[in-house]
C-alpha cells in the first residue's frame, strides 16, 4: 500500500515534471483534430466564452439606448435596436447559455467523474466541436450581413417575410443544434457504458445525473427545432406555406413547434447548472449532499415535465382557454423539483464547515438569484397574471434571473471550481470574491426594476418608452438605474476571466484536490495526463468527505486509507 | 489522427484488436455502446421526421380541403414501385448485416450491391415523379429556383411573386375537373387550386427531406462497401454494418408511414 | 380564506383602486387580477425570505473555523422531503386556481357586449364601429359598459395590451381573434403593441410607436364622439381632411417632397404615367389610386419591386369617405 506521502508525491507531480493534456502536443493540428475530451471541453469554453462578451456587447447597446427616451445612441433607430436585441438574446442563447456548462465544463468534467479514458465517442465529440465552430461562422456571418430583426424567437410571418439575413442564421442555428444532440448522445452513452465497475447508478456524481437528464433532453428535443427552423428555411426560400398566412400557413403551429424545443431547451441551459452547484456546494461545506436520491430523480423529473408545459409562452396566442389551463397546471408542477432542490442544498450546509471560497459565492449568489427568478416564474405559469405581464419587461427580468442569475453564476463557479483542476493554476480568491459580491448587486440593480416597469405596462422589444412616460413616468427613473447596474455588471464579467487568465501568469501551482472534493476528478493530477488517470480510480460515495483531510505542506487535500 | 498513447495498457497486457477503440476495455463494452449511441441517432431521427409528420396531422384536422384534391397529382403506382423497391432493399441490407456476422465477404458484398441499386432505383423514380411535378409547376417556389438555375423563361430579378405556389392552372382546372362529378364554378377551381399550395408544401418537404436520408444512406452503404472489399468485417467486428443497417430500416420505414399518408389517403 | 376574502373584494371594489405592481385598476377584472398577483407576491416573499436567511445563518453559523469540522447528519429524512415537498404542491394548486378562476372571468365575454373591431397593421391600430360605421385610431368607449374587441391584424401577429384593464390578446392575420373588458372609470389610459412586429427600412417607425390611447367616455360624451367620428370629414373641405387623414396612414412609407422612402413620393402624381413592374404603363387617376390603397399588390411601381410589400388597407382600416379625401389631397400636390 502507497504511503501518503507516496500518493501525494505522485499525485503532486504534474506540469513542471510531467506532460500533462494541456503540453503534451503544441502543434496547432494536435488541438483541432483533437479527440481528448479534456482539449474539446477547453476549447468549447474559450468558444462560449467570446459568445459571452459578444452578447454582452449588445446588451450593452441596449441598456445604453434605454437609459433615456427618445433616441439615446447617435446611430440607433427602431430597425437597428431590432437587429442589436435579436442578435443579443440569439447570440446568449445559442453561443453561450446553452452550450457552455454541458458542452464546455461538461466534457471536461464528465469522464473524470467517472475514472474514464475518454467519452463513448471521442470523434464525435471532435465532430460536435467542428460542427458548433461552423454555426459560429453562421452567426458571424449574419453579423457581417447586417444582422436579423426577428427577435430570437424567429415568429412567423415576421421571420418568413423580412429581408434580413435569417436563412443565414436559422442555418448557423440548426447547424449549432446538431452539435448539441451529438454531445448529448455521447453523454448518455458514456454514462451508461463507461461508468467503472462498482460505480451504480446511485453513486453516480450528481453533475453526472444533471448532465444526463440535459442529454435525454438535447437528443429529443432538438430535432424538433431542426425541423421547424428547417421549415422557416424552406418558407422564406421557397414559399412553402406551412406557417405563412399569406402563403397558406398557420402562424400559431410555428409557435407551437418553436416552444416544444425551446422550452425544454431552457432545462438543457439549467440543469447542468444546478448539477454545478450540487457538487459546490457539497464540497466547500465539507458534508455529504442531502436528499442525493431526490436531486437525482428531480433532474429527470425536471427534463421530463419540461417538455409538457411549452404551451405557457402562448396563453396569449388565442389558442383555447382550456389549453391554457392545462398548460398551466402543469407548469407548476415543474416548480416543484427545483424547490426541492434548493431546500437540499441548503440542508447540506446545515452544520456543515463552510469555505466561503470563490465558487462557493457563486454558489450562494446562484441560489437567491435562481431562487427569486423562479419564484417570479409563478406571476407567469398562473393565467391571470400572465396576460398582464406576457410581453413585458417582467418576463425580461424573470428570464435573465434564470439564465444569468441562474446558468452565468453557476458556470461561473463551475469555472472557479474546476479551474484549479484544467489549468493546474489557483486563481486569486480574494479577487474573485469582491468581484462576485459586486456581481451580485450589480446583478439585482440591474433586473430587479425591471419587474416593476413590467407589471406597469412597460413592453418588452421596444426601441423607445417616450410614449409611455404620459401615463408612467417614472419608467425613465428605473430604465436609468437598470443601465447603471448593467454595465457594472458586464464589467464584472471581465474581472472573471481577467483573475482566471492572469492566473496562468501568476497563479500558484495548483494541487491535486484543492477543495478536498471526493469525485473521481480529483484523484488525478492538477492539470490531468493526456489519459486522465494511470489506473482507474476506485469507486466509492462521491460525498463521503471522512478519509479526505488538509494537507498543509501541498496546501491541497489528500485522500488517507 | 488519434493523439492517445498505449500507455494505459501495461496492467493486462491483453493485445487490443485493431477494431476496438483505446478508451473501451473490451469488445463487448465498444459493442454495446455502439449500439446504444446508433439508437439514440435513430430516435432523434425519428423526432426530427415527427415533426413533418405532426404538421401534417395538424394541416389534416384544421384543413381538410387540402388534402382533397392532393393525391389525384400523385402516382399512386409509383409509390407503390418505390415502397416494394425499399422493402426489398432492407431485406438485402439486413441480409448483408448477416453476412458480415458470419464472415461471408462475397455475400456481404452482393447484398450491399443489391441495396445500392435499389436505392438509386429508389431515387431514379422519385427523379420521374419530381420531373412530372416541376413540369406542370407544381413545385412551391418553382419561379425562383428557375431563375436560380437559370432555366426561368422570365428575365427579371427575383421577386417575392417568385415565391409559393403558382401552378399550371389549365393542368390542374382539368384533373381537379376531371375527378369531379359536377360542374365546378371558376371561384371553386381557384379555392381548391390554393388549398394544392399547402398540400404540395407538405408533400414536397416531406418527400425531399427523406429523399435526403435516402441520399445519405446511399454515401453510408458506399463507404461500407469499400470497407468490405477491403476485407475490414467479420464475425469479430460488424457494428458499421449493424449500424448503417439500422439506418436504412428506419430510412424504410418512414417511407411505409409516408406513403398512405400521402398517396393513398384522401 | 385569505383568497376567498380576496376575490369578494371585487365584488366590492366597482371604483378604481391603485395596485403598486400593476398600476391603475380601470377595468371590472383588474381588481381580481391584482388579487392573485398580491397572493404571488405574498408567496414569493415568504418562500424568498425563508430561503435567504436560512442560507445566510447557515453561512454565517456553519462558517469554516480551524480545527471545528463538519458534522456527520442524515443524508436524507423522508419525512422532512415529503413535507418540503408537499407544502409547495399545496401552495402552487392554490395559485393555480386563484389564476384560472380570475382567468375565466377575463375570457368569459359577457353577452350583449357593445361590438368593437380592431384592426392591427404595422405599425398602427385601427377601430372600426359596425354600429356607425366609424373608424378611428384611438380606442374610445363609453364607461360601465362591457366592450368586446373581435380582432384581427393585417400583416403580422400583434397584440393588444392594455395594462390599466389587465387586456391583452394577440392580433393574428388568419383568424379573429377576441376579447373584452368593461372601465370602471373614465379617463385616458395606455394601449400597447406587444407582440414584437419589426419596423420600417429607415428605423422611423416600428413596433415601439405601435402605441394608441384608450378614451373611456360618459355614455352621452361617446355617444356625440361616435357621431362626430362617423363623419370623419366634418365640415371641412375634402382635400384638407384628406391631409389629415394621409398623415396618419400613409406617411410613414410615403414623403410628398419627391423623395423615396418604403414608398415611392406621391406629390404631383395624379395625371401622370407611371411605369409598373412588369412594364405596363398605367395612368395616375383616381381609380389606379384607389386600387394602390385596396389592392396595392396588383401592381407594383417600377423600382419597388423587392421593398417592402405594401399593406392592404380595406374598408376597415381605412372607409370610403377617408379614402376620396385622400385621393383629392394627392390630386393638390404639385
Amino acid at each position: 500500500m502507497a504511503t501518503i506521502s507516496d500518493q501525494v508525491g505522485a499525485l503532486h507531480e504534474t506540469p513542471a515534471s510531467g506532460s500533462n493534456y494541456l503540453n503534451c502536443d503544441k502543434r496547432i493540428w494536435s488541438w483541432v483534430f483533437t479527440l481528448d475530451h479534456k482539449r474539446i471541453g477547453m476549447m468549447f469554453i474559450v468558444l462560449v466564452t467570446v459568445g459571452l462578451f459578444l452578447g454582452a456587447f449588445f446588451a450593452a447597446l441596449i441598456r445604453l439606448e434605454l437609459a433615456h427616451p427618445g433616441t439615446t445612441l447617435p446611430f440607433m433607430n427602431h430597425d437597428f435596436y431590432n437587429r442589436v436585441f435579436t442578435l443579443h438574446g440569439a447570440i446568449m442563447i445559442f453561443l453561450f447559455v446553452l452550450p457552455a456548462i454541458p458542452s464546455g465544463i461538461g466534457n471536461f468534467v464528465l469522464p473524470l467523474m467517472l475514472g474514464a479514458k475518454d467519452v463513448a465517442f471521442p470523434r464525435l465529440n471532435l465532430f460536435s466541436l467542428h460542427l458548433f465552430v461552423i454555426g459560429v461562422v453562421f452567426f458571424v456571418l449574419t453579423l457581417l450581413l447586417g444582422g436579423i430583426d426577428t427577435g430570437w424567437t424567429f415568429y412567423a410571418p415576421y421571420s418568413i417575410e423580412t429581408h434580413t439575413a435569417v436563412t443565414v442564421a436559422l442555418c448557423g442555428a440548426f447547424i449549432l443544434g446538431f452539435s448539441s444532440i451529438f454531445s448529448g448522445l455521447n453523454f448518455i452513452v458514456t454514462t451508461h457504458t463507461l461508468r467503472p465497475p462498482g460505480m451504480s447508478w446511485m453513486q453516480l456524481p450528481l453533475m453526472i445525473w444533471a448532465l444526463y437528464a440535459t442529454a435525454i433532453i438535447q437528443i429529443l428535443a432538438t430535432p424538433v427545432l431542426a425541423i421547424t427552423l428547417l421549415l422557416v428555411i424552406a418558407e422564406r426560400v421557397l414559399g412553402v406555406g406551412i406557417f405563412d398566412p399569406a402563403l397558406g400557413g398557420d402562424p400559431i403551429l410555428y409557435q407551437h413547434f418553436f416552444w416544444f424545443y425551446s422550452h425544454p431547451a431552457v432545462y438543457i441551459m439549467i440543469l447542468p447548472a444546478m448539477g454545478i452547484i450540487s457538487e459546490v456546494i457539497s464540497v466547500h461545506s465539507r458534508k455529504h449532499i442531502f436528499g442525493y436520491k431526490m436531486i437525482a430523480f428531480s433532474s429527470i423529473a425536471i427534463a421530463f415535465l419540461g417538455f409538457l408545459v411549452w404551451g405557457h409562452h402562448m396563453f396569449v396566442s388565442g389558442q383555447s382557454p382550456l389549453l391554457g389551463m392545462i398548460f398551466s397546471l402543469l407548469t407548476f408542477s415543474v416548480a416543484i423539483p427545483s424547490a426541492i432542490k434548493v431546500f437540499n442544498w441548503l440542508a447540506t450546509m446545515y452544520k456543515g464547515s463552510i469555505h466561503l471560497t470563490t465558487p462557493m459565492c457563486y454558489a450562494l449568489i446562484f441560489i437567491f438569484l435562481f431562487g427569486l427568478g423562479g419564484l417570479t416564474g409563478l406571476f407567469l405559469g398562473a393565467l391571470a397574471t400572465d396576460i398582464q405581464v406576457h410581453d413585458t419587461s417582467f418576463v425580461v427580468a424573470h428570464f435573465h434571473y434564470q439564465m444569468l442569475g441562474g446558468v452565468g453564476m453557476a458556470f461561473f463557479a463551475g469555472m472557479y471550481h474546476w479551474w484549479p483542476k484544467m489549468t493546474g493554476k489557483m486563481f486569486n480568491d480574494k479577487f474573485g470574491k469582491i468581484n462576485a459580491a459586486l456581481m451580485f448587486v450589480a446583478f439585482n440593480v440591474t433586473y430587479f426594476p425591471q419587474f416593476i416597469i413590467g407589471s406597469r405596462g412597460m413592453p418588452r422589444r421596444y426601441f423607445d418608452y417616450e410614449l409611455l412616460l404620459d401615463k408612467n413616468p417614472e419608467i425613465t427613473a428605473y430604465q436609468m438605474v437598470s443601465t447603471a447596474g448593467g454595465l457594472i455588471l458586464i464589467a464584472t464579467f471581465f474581472g472573471v476571466f481577467i483573475n482566471l487568465v492572469m492566473s496562468l501568469f501568476n497563479g500558484k501551482p495548483a494541487p491535486a484536490n484543492p477543495w478536498g472534493g471526493a469525485t473521481m476528478e480529483w484523484q488525478c493530477t492538477s492539470p490531468p495526463s493526456q489519459h486522465n488517470f494511470d489506473k482507474p480510480p476506485e469507486a466509492n460515495d462521491p460525498y463521503d468527505f471522512d478519509d479526505i483531510k488538509y494537507d498543509a505542506k501541498i496546501k491541497g487535500y489528500v485522500t488517507v486509507q | 489522427m488519434s493523439d492517445k498513447t498505449h500507455s494505459g495498457h501495461e496492467a493486462g497486457g491483453h493485445e487490443h484488436s485493431r477494431w476496438l477503440a483505446h478508451h473501451f476495455d473490451t469488445p463487448q463494452q465498444q459493442f454495446f455502446s455502439v449500439k446504444l449511441g446508433m439508437w439514440i441517432f435513430l430516435v432523434t431521427e425519428i423526432l426530427f421526421f415527427s415533426g413533418l409528420f405532426c404538421a401534417y396531422a395538424v394541416y389534416r384536422r384544421n384543413y381538410p380541403e387540402i388534402f382533397a384534391d392532393g393525391h389525384h397529382f400523385l402516382d399512386t403506382t409509383m409509390g407503390a414501385i418505390n415502397t416494394a423497391v425499399l422493402i426489398f432493399s432492407s431485406l438485402t441490407m439486413a441480409w448483408a448485416v448477416r453476412a458480415a456476422q458470419l464472415s461471408q465477404k462475397r455475400t456481404l458484398i452482393i447484398c450491399l450491391i443489391i441495396t445500392l441499386a435499389c436505392a438509386f432505383g429508389f431515387l431514379g423514380i422519385k427523379y420521374q415523379e419530381y420531373k412530372a411535378k416541376w413540369e406542370h409547376r407544381l413545385v412551391p417556389g418553382q419561379a425562383r429556383l428557375e431563375k436560380w438555375f437559370g432555366v426561368s423563361e422570365s428575365t427579371g430579378p427575383i421577386t417575392r411573386g417568385d415565391l409559393g405556389f403558382h401552378p399550371d392552372r389549365e393542368y390542374i382546372d382539368k384533373k381537379i375537373q376531371k375527378h369531379s362529378d359536377r360542374k365546378l364554378t371558376q371561384a371553386e377551381l381557384d379555392e381548391r387550386a390554393k388549398n394544392l399550395g399547402p398540400f404540395f408544401g407538405i408533400y414536397f418537404c416531406l418527400t425531399g427531406l427523406h429523399g435526403f436520408h435516402v441520399i445519405c444512406g446511399i454515401i453510408a452503404i458506399t463507404w461500407l462497401l469499400i470497407r468490405s472489399y477491403q476485407g475490414h468485417f467479420s464475425a469479430e467486428y460488424v457494428e458499421p454494418v449493424d449500424c448503417v443497417g439500422l439506418y436504412w430500416h428506419l430510412v424504410d420505414l418512414i417511407w411505409i408511414y409516408l406513403f398512405p399518408l400521402l398517396y393513398l389517403i384522401h | 380564506m385569505i383568497s376567498s376574502c380576496l376575490s369578494n373584494s371585487l365584488l366590492l371594489a366597482q371604483e378604481a383602486g391603485n395596485s403598486f405592481w400593476t398600476g391603475r385598476q380601470a377595468s371590472t377584472t383588474a381588481a381580481a387580477v391584482d388579487d392573485v398577483f398580491r397572493l404571488i407576491v405574498a408567496v414569493v416573499a415568504i418562500f424568498f425570505a425563508i430561503v435567504v436567511c436560512v442560507m445566510v445563518y447557515f453561512v454565517i453559523r456553519y462558517r469554516h473555523r480551524e480545527g471545528v469540522p463538519a458534522e456527520k447528519t442524515a443524508t436524507h429524512n423522508t419525512a422532512l422531503e415529503i413535507v418540503w415537498s408537499v407544502i409547495p404542491l399545496v401552495i402552487v394548486c392554490v395559485i393555480f386556481y386563484q389564476g384560472f378562476m380570475a382567468y375565466m372571468k377575463m375570457v368569459t365575454i359577457p353577452p350583449n357586449a357593445y361590438e368593437i373591431h380592431v384592426t392591427a397593421r404595422t405599425w398602427a391600430w385601427s377601430f372600426t364601429y359596425p354600429e356607425k360605421g366609424a373608424t378611428s385610431d384611438e380606442l374610445h368607449v363609453p364607461v360601465n359598459q362591457d366592450i368586446l374587441l373581435l380582432m384581427r391584424s393585417q400583416d403580422f401577429i400583434h397584440s393588444l395590451s392594455i395594462p390599466n384593464f389587465r387586456v391583452k390578446m394577440d392580433c393574428l392575420p388568419n383568424m379573429y381573434t377576441k376579447t373584452w373588458f368593461q372601465a370602471v372609470e373614465t379617463g385616458t389610459y395606455d394601449l400597447y403593441c406587444t407582440e414584437y412586429c419589426g419596423a420600417n427600412s429607415d428605423g422611423s417607425e416600428g413596433h415601439a410607436t405601435m402605441v394608441t390611447k384608450v378614451h373611456v367616455h360618459e355614455r352621452a360624451d361617446f355617444d356625440e364622439w361616435l357621431e362626430k367620428a362617423a363623419d370623419p370629414v366634418g365640415d371641412r373641405p375634402l382635400h384638407v381632411a384628406g391631409k389629415e387623414f394621409f398623415q396618419t396612414n400613409c406617411s410613414q412609407c410615403h414623403n410628398v417632397n419627391g423623395t423615396a422612402a418604403t414608398g415611392p413620393p406621391l406629390n404631383g402624381i395624379y395625371g401622370k404615367t407611371h411605369t409598373m413592374s412588369n412594364g405596363e404603363e398605367v395612368k395616375v387617376d383616381e381609380n389606379y389610386l384607389r386600387e394602390s390603397v385596396r389592392n396595392p399588390g396588383k401592381r407594383v411601381t417600377s423600382g419597388y419591386e423587392t421593398a417592402r410589400a405594401m399593406p392592404v388597407f380595406p374598408p376597415a382600416t381605412l372607409p370610403e369617405v377617408k379614402l376620396d379625401a385622400i385621393i383629392e389631397y394627392l390630386k393638390t400636390l404639385e
